[in-house]
């Protein structure tokens, strides 16, 4: 056994282990949309963090006239209560951004638990978990929102408690179908033939398998979350204490900021809403492409295609 | 011969394929391993050689039979039963690009016998001698790589490494280079011929009988989830008994052309393993059978050289 396939490099001439922080950065720049979103994400989260220190007014300090237009001390105008648009904006920004991401990583728990313990046993436990999930996939999601919101009584912990509540099915549905093929694969089978239990191969080969997928999944829930959170206190079922972008759209919507022609008062929440969703989405996409060390072997990654014009059908005439 | 390490009797395993139908994927299979003995067990595809020996690693479920290891009956041992004999009992894939974690570096791959069997004495100095053992030197060159990072006969390497950290005394290599490139398949066998001569009862799981002659001491030839033919590899090559046998050793090509024979190509193809035809089972595609062979199941009988057995009516 003289001759091994061919000479090895030493280790330190193949791989040199880029940073964390390069490899974010050839990562952004692979994928300008991701950092676009990544861009816009950072913004929202240093006003969600530091906001209250540089916001202009108070959160409950009336400080003009009911709907005083834009003007340059109120760049964003004032709502019904006489309050500053703008700063309503930035102390919002910290609800919605808590209550996203908690909602969020709640059905991922939730979600990612059942689907990795259907997924892997398999069988009845797997059929009697998959008939639970399916049970509260059917529930309307409104209903079971106002029908919580009523009886628990409208709090953000219950919110969040909600939007786990709701999306932990989509989370487990995903992650069982995951685990069943990371399930078969070759040295699963050969940690099963070593006497591995089955913590060990769930915590040591299934869930890094599916960790890159679990996390794109969870940034792509934080912007249904933030959508969910705005629908809920948009039909006046959020928390009163606390003001987020969704409770100011639905303040300025009962007060009749529109027949007043006070569009400042209900479009930069909803614009901010749309902004951190989109932000959210374009991350999480591109994500999974990066996280994914096998998708970036060359012949296993995902190949970009363009589309060519096809010739005229028409016959020249 | 020495008390044989592994010993299969009438190993039967049926799969249920819905609608009251079975799978007869492994319908009476004996064979037996001794310390330092190269079996090979040769058929061709869907007949079964996977799936007895993963119901020899009790990872599919015996329908009946005994399977015997030194001596203990381990048929019906409960999982927990069986981690100790899994200690010495190993199992080496097919496929060496799907076999390693590709998380894993390689000394995690090879460190994890150890950590699932509780060895905690000299891990890293095991690890490295594992690797050295199968082929793979200097560890150091390797042992800090990612899969991806390997060919593939050093991936397989890197699984028999893996599966001799644990010093067992009897490995199950199905298919082992199968999935190589023919440069390196002579390395991977000439490395289990060296471990066979330490001492270690190989099980070789191939449909390359070619390879098989060459490595292996005794070969089983199966058919449609049955041995047809077993016996020392010579006396099977030189003088196979069994039609399909026969069949097989025409095909494979010879150096010399003046004792080329015409190669035998069988009709048809395997028969369904769901419904197995009456009698032989082998009877629709030989090219001798008579018309008793529909109606008699004919049994392994001593035939031709010694040692050698075959289930053939004709003989």
């Amino acid at each position: 056994m003289s001759f091994i396939d061919a000479p090895m490099t030493p280790l330190d001439e193949v791989r040199k282990s880029p940073s964390r922080l390069r490899s974010l950065l050839s990562f952004l720049r692979k994928h300008p949309q991701a950092a676009i979103g990544f861009v816009i994400l950072m913004l929202f989260v240093f006003i969600a963090i530091f906001g209250p220190y540089f916001a202009p007014y108070g959160e409950r300090e009336q400080v003009g006239p009911i709907f005083g237009t834009p003007s340059s001390a109120h760049p964003l105008g004032l709502d019904d209560g006489g309050i500053d648009v703008l700063s309503l904006l930035i102390y919002g920004a910290r609800v919605t951004l808590i209550v996203g991401f908690a909602g969020a990583v709640v059905a991922m728990l939730v979600g990612g638990s059942i689907g990795i313990i259907s997924g892997y046993f398999g069988g009845k436990i797997d059929n009697a978990l998959m008939r639970t999930t399916d049970y509260f996939l059917v529930l309307p999601d409104l209903v079971l929102m106002i029908v919580v919101a009523s009886i628990w009584g409208r709090s953000l912990r219950n919110i969040i408690i909600i939007i786990g509540l709701i999306y932990w099915t989509f989370m487990a549905r995903l992650i069982r179908a995951q685990v069943k093929v990371v399930r078969e694969r070759a040295y699963v089978k050969r940690a099963q033939a070593l006497g591995a239990t089955h913590t060990r191969i769930i915590f040591r080969h299934v869930i890094p398998q599916i960790a890159p997928l679990l996390l794109a999944q969870t940034v792509l829930m934080v912007a249904l979350a933030i959508f969910l959170e705005t629908a809920i206190s948009f039909l006046g079922l959020g928390d009163p204490s606390v003001a987020s972008w969704g409770k100011m759209i639905e303040t300025a919507f009962s007060r009749s900021a529109i027949s007043y022609g006070a569009w400042w008062a209900i479009a930069p929440p909803g614009i901010a809403v749309a902004l951190v969703i989109m932000a959210f989405n374009m991350v999480g996409t591109a994500a999974e492409d990066s996280l994914n060390p096998r998708l970036r072997v060359s012949h296993l990654a995902r190949r970009h295609f363009r589309l060519r014009p096809l010739p005229d059908k028409e016959p020249p005439k | 011969m020495t008390e044989p390490l592994l010993q299969v009797d009438d190993l039967v395993v049926h799969y249920p394929a819905g609608r009251k139908r079975v799978v007869h994927a492994v319908d009476g299979v004996s064979l037996t391993v001794a310390p330092g003995e190269f079996v090979a067990l040769v058929g061709e595809s869907g007949c079964g050689k996977t799936t007895t020996a993963q119901a020899i690693m009790r990872m599919a479920k015996v329908t009946a039979g005994t399977i015997t290891y030194r001596g203990r009956d381990i048929t019906t041992f409960s999982q927990r039963e069986m981690r100790p004999i899994r200690h010495e009992m190993q199992l080496i894939f097919q496929d060496p690009y799907e076999s390693l974690d590709p998380r894993f570096r390689v000394r995690d791959t090879v460190i994890e016998p150890l950590q699932i069997h509780g060895v905690t004495d000299n891990r890293e100095e095991r690890v490295r001698a594992a690797l050295e053992r199968a082929g793979l030197t200097p560890a150091e060159l390797y042992i800090d790589r990612y899969p991806h990072e390997l060919s593939g006969g050093q991936r397989q390497r890197v699984s028999i490494a893996a599966s001799l950290v644990l010093e067992p005394t009897l490995l199950l290599a199905d298919e082992p280079v199968s999935m190589l490139d023919v440069s390196v398949r002579a390395g991977i066998l000439g490395l289990l011929d060296e471990l066979r001569k330490s001492g270690l009862g190989i099980l070789m799981i191939t449909h390359d009988l070619s390879t098989a002659a060459h490595y292996a001491d005794r070969i089983c030839v199966m058919y449609l989830g049955r041995v047809v033919e077993e016996g020392p590899a010579h006396e099977v090559i030189r003088n196979p008994q069994h039609p399909y046998t026969k069949a097989l050793v025409s095909v494979v090509p010879q150096s010399d052309p003046d004792r080329a024979t015409k190669p035998q190509i069988l009709q048809g193809e395997t028969p369904n393993p769901i419904n197995i035809p009456s009698g032989c089972r082998f009877h629709p595609r030989c090219p001798v059978a008579e018309a008793r062979c529909q109606s008699e199941d004919p049994q392994l009988r001593p035939v031709g050289g010694a040692g050698q057995q075959a289930a053939c009516l004709l003989i």
